[in-house]
């Protein structure tokens, strides 16, 4: 089946889509976008995480068809021309990225939280990260990233 | 294999596909049902798209009760309904991660009939009903009716269920969860309570420690006859004690990966009397 998504802004068509198939593996695998990692395939780990209108989800666990006619924001689209989001600055002068794997899903639910909440406590960064696992850094440089990264936006807001 | 993707656009259509596909399974947050198809345990006919049925995807006050859309995500019931349905909300915030919360739904953990299931417990508790429909028409189903065994329901191949209506809290209601961590955990076991202060009646549900979720009706009259309620002083060590032997001995648990029967039971005592003290406060003051 063919599948049409608003993806980072721009609209996106896939063709010969399996319809138990999996918005990441469209993404990754029909539309050259391998931002969002695949990893667990069963929404435990967070890796894969994009926005679906505005919504961070696992994109593992939504079937592409359920995306068709919607928009959807991947890491790719965070930054723009010229340069990185704040949030990925932060990530990169803290120090936050080892292997990088888990970097994309995390990027993206701070993201989301930064926006929502810039004056967010660290029991509610926590919360809101509880979904995404790095089995690198032990989240104290994750922590730093994310505080330094709702700081910037708080200070834009002020 | 071939798999059709069916999209209604209303719910008279999505009964229609449903009627015609009896073997489609429906779709909606996805958290369950893309788990099995990402790992080939399950390759159906076709996928009923639930997304865009507009009637499944809200909420309303109405007769005494909530009529809870079977697709409202758990971050809305958490966020919207945390006043009027406190044991679901706050079992709706144990369930899973964020990104699991913003797509998974009540309709979704009915529909997989995991004895595990979080929203289970405290729709036993409350005496919450389930309504399922078919192109012939709609029913309800009392939600102790609902569980069949594991993974097993009452809803027919052709239904799909719709709403679960929840009575709005008549007093203070709590849930408590058994995991080696908050997130994204399968219960080991739960537990859920709701008092109703005008009735003068106590509803349990226990979650993860039997074939199905189950009530706990003896300790559900025994906190109803013993507790203070015309004048209501503290909660006594005994009837706390007793009360969570109670709740234990109506599990039915088994030895699993997540943990053994008798730890079940004896969490479930703990769970069970400490509930029913946090529950009791707000009635009691103290």
């Amino acid at each position: 089946m063919r599948v049409t998504i608003e993806i980072n802004g721009e609209r996106r068509t896939a063709d010969d889509v399996w319809p138990g198939e999996s918005l990441l593996y469209v993404l990754r695998e029909r539309l050259g976008l391998p931002g969002a990692k695949n990893a667990c395939e069963q929404g435990e780990c967070g890796s894969c995480t994009v926005y679906l209108d505005d919504t961070p989800v696992c994109a593992c666990l939504v079937a592409a068809g359920q995306a068709h006619d919607r928009s959807v924001r991947t890491v790719e689209g965070l930054g723009g021309e010229d340069g990185l989001d704040p949030v990925q600055e932060a990530f990169v002068a803290t120090g936050a990225v080892q292997c990088g794997f888990c970097t994309p899903g995390l990027v993206v639910a701070a993201h989301e939280l930064v926006h929502r909440d810039p004056h967010a406590s660290d029991a509610e960064i926590r919360e809101a990260l509880a979904g995404n696992l790095c089995r690198c850094t032990g989240y104290e440089k994750i922590l730093d990233a994310v505080r330094l990264a709702a700081s910037k936006v708080a200070g834009e807001r002020a | 294999m071939s798999m059709d993707f069916l999209r209604p656009g209303s719910l008279a259509e999505a009964l229609a596909m449903k009627a015609a596909n009896p073997d489609a399974v429906p779709i909606a947050g996805g958290t369950d049902v893309m788990v099995e198809l990402n790992f080939d345990k399950r390759r159906p006919p076709a996928l009923l798209d639930l997304g865009g049925v507009a009637e499944l995807a809200g909420w309303r006050t109405e007769n005494g009760h909530v009529r809870l859309g079977a697709a409202v995500p758990y971050a809305r019931i958490v966020g919207e309904l945390g006043d009027v349905l406190p044991g679901l909300a706050m079992a709706a915030r144990t369930v899973g991660s964020p990104q699991i919360r913003n797509r998974g739904g009540v309709g979704g953990n009915l529909g997989s009939a995991s004895p595990a299931g979080d929203a289970h417990p405290p729709l036993l508790a409350t005496g919450a009903t389930v309504e399922v429909a078919s192109s012939a028409g709609t029913r309800t189903v009392p939600i102790d009716e609902f569980f069949l065994g594991p993974k097993r329901s009452a809803l027919a191949g052709d239904e799909l269920i719709t709403a679960v209506l929840v009575p709005v809290a008549a007093g203070p209601q709590q849930f408590a969860k058994v995991g080696t961590r908050n997130a994204m955990v399968i219960a080991v076991c739960s537990f859920g309570l709701a008092l109703d202060t005008t009735r003068r009646t106590v509803g349990t549900g226990i979650g993860s420690a039997g074939p199905v979720p189950l009530r706990a009706a003896a300790a559900e009259d025994f906190a109803a006859e013993v507790l203070p309620w015309d004048d209501p002083a503290a909660l006594t060590d005994e009837t706390a004690r007793e009360f969570g032997e109670l709740v234990a001995a109506a599990a039915r648990p088994i030895d699993d990966v997540r943990g053994s029967a008798a730890y079940r039971r004896h969490a479930l005592a703990v769970l069970a009397r400490r509930t029913l003290r946090w529950a009791w406060q707000d009635v009691s003051g103290r």
